[in-house]
């Protein structure tokens, strides 16, 4: 790789008119991708911490039947406020963050399209969030009619309602800006040669998520904007009195919310598809396959919205066609999971934590795939909706489905980014205590919610117990284990066994070319690819 | 950083500004006391936080207007800045798409159930609102707001949507003043669009208030008030922003920018013209007309 070096070079004498800025303001101004990267990624570890926190107060109220810790109140400020912590300040951010660090270095580009678009996108996330947790200590307390804010129930929120409603629009602005300039970077500033099906699947699956983001994100803004002027301006958007309808709003609301679940998934299907050759030593089984199941999925993710309210009172037709439209998802996503596991086949393997995590995010994002085949199931739907057993299908795709991936990605890349080897033993021990720890958590409540346990609800009946009880502890041993997580970063950061530029023995693309870490400005100069 | 002329295949990038974090704060402020203001307190922090994006928007739209009559930009830039609009345009669209699915929803499924249709309508049609007859315009079965009259089509709506595809055909005309050099042309062309724009928002200011004081068609007049003033009012706003921005590029080519070859600036805001003019189409048909 002769244009490497000469990047190299290149990239150092730049360096000494650009360098990063010392201090607050080096954070503050910054348009380095690589330091945005890194802002998002450390806001997103804060979030993911702070709805943890939430999380295990909702665990520690349901360890035992009765009211015991949280008045009912604000255990619902707690579920509705650790979801939106946790899909917006936390998974979300993960993936923008992890897509400012690589996609500049896999695309073999200097930077983000638009950096200056890219310092603003970031630091609205704080903002907003400031504005959504300041809710809490508002009199009325936070908003507690469940992250989905259905109509008429949310009406009924009190001081907190206009900060969660502009909260939700700065997040919205922050990700459609976001997805702008990820778009824009991957079509406008590739390197010649790098021809679309060339491009590794983490940048496959970005370009589909941020196509998504965009489409959606403003239906967001549309429909709480009407919740808005509902409360406040006398319209009559979801009041039947005045000819309109909650159930729109469920219906406005789902046509982003699905696409949502996928813009939270995409991207881990592109770091699974990063991480597998890697450790199995053999290129991705099926990479055209890859691309068109990414593209079917999202696509399919705009005409399946309503199996989120098949018990709401739709026309039969309507119940039929969601359901079948839904069942069809598992088609590319089946393509996805038979490919990873081909990619495996015959590899030789080896066992490092990111491909722990990869190989339990297949396995166990798989088991959160099946369930959602028997949710899609409309009359078997009228059984499962609002119990555990939704709340366990959808915790099984997002934490040990879209977390896992994000702790792969950040244990694969982390060598890269400070150029020294994170602790090896610390990290097995850490997926170990989280692959135990989340099974714990989350399989007893497909029990619970089939024998009938309601989602939201801080108090149960006494045949659920035991389950419950398994699931808290399980909780705390999950969310406990993630402070070795938070160690072994900090760790890595400050210090550590010197990392080699290819890192990984298998480690194939352009990011690995570079030094590690790799120079403040990377590929001044356009790379050739052959 | 000013080699991109010399090296075509040295990428651009741009040095680091100050305005990014000042719009940040600027926007939290605005939406801090939009907030307050909702919840009963006083204006001062929304009219500091507007007053703060007003401030952002000279200054970093100033900025970039300098180093691109600088040269500094490169063709590679200049497409980033296409791929940016293009698809802020089409996030706007998808915004107008929220409010025009709740008119379908509402219009096709809500309003037929209240009345009585298909089993979904037998229960609140039978038990609450029986004397409910499903109508188009309707204020709900509990006559919200009370009675109104709807907006008529064939009157200004008809005039307005003259107005606006006419300036659509004087940005066009401006448009191709400026790639053959004829500066009157763009100077006139550009003046005209944003007279035509102005005049249409004056007119859409006599009918709402026509609206509200002949018609007693206000916000609050049920399912037809809400979706008539938010899908009008939405896109009144962008047609007002989009005679700013066109004002904007007006001062421009009056100060001598743009090129035959190189005026993305004048492009994009004829993008943002064109679409505000299509939504407009379907406002025109949808809201108005059927």
């Amino acid at each position: 790789m002769s244009t490497a070096s000469h990047t190299t070079d290149h990239a150092t004498d730049h360096d000494h008119d650009h360098g990063p800025a010392r201090g607050l303001s080096r954070w503050l101004l910054t348009t380095n991708h690589k330091d945005i990267g890194t802002l998002y990624l450390l806001f997103s570890l804060l979030m993911f911490f702070i709805g943890g926190a939430m999380a295990l107060v909702i665990r520690a109220e349901l360890f035992q039947p009765g009211l015991q810790i949280v008045d009912p109140y604000f255990f619902n400020q707690m579920t509705t406020l650790h979801a939106l912590v946790m899909i917006f300040g936390a998974v979300m951010p993960a993936f923008v963050g992890l897509a400012n660090w690589l996609l500049p270095m896999m695309v073999g580009a200097p930077d983000m399209a638009l950096p200056r678009m890219n310092n603003w996108s970031f630091w609205i996330m704080p903002f907003a969030f400031t504005l959504l947790l300041s809710t809490l200590f508002m009199p009325g307390g936070g908003p507690a009619g469940g992250w989905t804010l259905y109509p008429p129930l949310v009406l009924q929120t009190g001081s907190a309602f206009p900060f969660v409603i502009l909260a939700i629009h700065m997040m919205g602005a922050s990700s459609i800006m976001g997805a702008i300039n990820i778009i824009a970077t991957i079509l406008n500033l590739r390197a010649p040669g790098m021809t679309l099906m060339k491009m590794p699947l983490f940048v496959w699956t970005w370009l589909i998520t941020a196509f998504l983001l965009i489409a959606v994100m403003p239906v967001l803004a549309g429909t709480v904007t009407m919740l808005l002027t509902d409360k406040f301006f006398g319209t009559s958007f979801f009041s039947a009195a005045g000819g309109g309808d909650p159930v729109m709003f469920q219906h406005i609301f789902w046509f982003f919310g699905h696409p949502e679940v996928y813009i939270m998934i995409l991207p881990a299907f592109g770091v699974i598809s990063q991480i597998i050759p890697t450790f199995a030593r053999k290129p991705l089984f099926g990479y055209a396959s890859m691309v068109y199941a990414t593209a079917s999925i999202a696509f399919l993710s705009f005409i399946v919205w309503a199996h989120h309210m098949f018990t709401v009172g739709m026309p039969l037709a309507g119940e039929l066609f969601f359901m079948y439209a839904t069942m069809l998802i598992a088609v590319p996503t089946g393509v996805k999971v038979f490919n990873w596991v081909s990619t495996m086949w015959r590899g030789a393997m080896t066992f490092e934590t990111p491909m722990l995590f990869a190989i339990a995010f297949v396995i166990l994002f798989t088991i959160g795939g099946f369930s959602g085949l028997m949710l899609a199931i409309a009359p078997a739907d009228f059984q499962y909706q609002d119990t555990y057993f939704v709340v366990a299908h959808f915790h099984y795709v997002l934490v040990p489905g879209a977390v896992f991936s994000i702790m792969a990605a950040a244990y694969y890349w982390l060598p890269k980014w400070t150029g020294h080897m994170y602790n090896e033993k610390l990290g097995k021990l850490h997926f170990w205590l989280s692959v135990i720890g989340v099974n714990v958590l989350f399989f007893p409540q497909h029990f619970l919610g089939l024998a009938g346990m309601p989602r939201r609800i801080p108090d149960y009946a006494l045949q659920f117990t035991e389950f419950n009880m398994v699931s808290t502890v399980g909780a705390f041993l999950f969310g406990f284990s993630q402070l070795f997580f938070l160690y072994n970063v900090i760790q890595t950061i400050r210090g550590g066994a010197k990392a080699t530029d290819q890192v990984w023995e298998g480690a194939e693309g352009l990011e690995w070319t570079l030094s590690s870490p790799p120079p403040y400005h990377t590929f001044t100069t356009a790379p050739e690819i052959k | 950083m000013t080699h991109a002329e010399h090296a075509p295949d040295h990428y651009y990038v741009p040095t680091q500004s100050h305005w990014p974090i000042i719009a940040t704060v600027s926007l939290f402020t605005l939406m801090l006391g939009g907030a307050t203001l909702l919840n009963g307190g006083g204006s001062t922090l929304l009219l500091t936080g507007l007053a703060l994006i007003v401030i952002t928007m000279f200054g970093w739209f100033g900025t970039v207007i300098r180093e691109s009559e600088k040269g500094l930009y490169s063709e590679q830039m200049d497409r980033s800045f296409r791929w940016g609009m293009s698809w802020f345009i089409f996030s706007e669209v998808m915004f107008f798409a929220a409010f025009f699915g709740a008119l379908f929803y509402a219009r096709t499924y809500s309003v037929p159930w209240l009345g009585g249709e298909t089993n979904h309508g037998v229960l609140t049609h039978g038990l609450l609102w029986s004397g409910y007859e499903a109508v188009w315009p309707t204020n709900g079965p509990s006559d919200v707001g009370g009675f109104f009259a709807p907006m008529h089509p064939w009157g200004l709506p008809a005039i307005n949507t003259l107005i606006l595809l006419s300036s659509g055909a004087t940005l066009t005309w401006a448009h191709w003043g400026l790639i053959e050099e004829n500066r009157p042309q763009l100077l006139k062309g550009l003046a005209a669009t944003v007279a035509l724009g102005v005049l249409f928002l004056s007119l859409q200011a006599y009918e709402y208030s026509h609206a509200y004081h002949a018609l007693h068609l206000t916000l609050g007049s049920g399912i037809y008030g809400s979706t008539f003033f938010m899908l009008t009012g939405f896109h009144g706003l962008h047609v007002t922003i989009g005679a700013i921005i066109l004002a904007v590029m007006l001062f421009r080519s009056l100060a001598g920018h743009f090129t035959p070859q190189r005026h993305f600036a004048f492009e994009a805001a004829a993008w943002y013209w064109h679409f505000v003019d299509v939504v407009w189409l379907g406002l025109f048909i949808f809201v108005y007309w059927l």
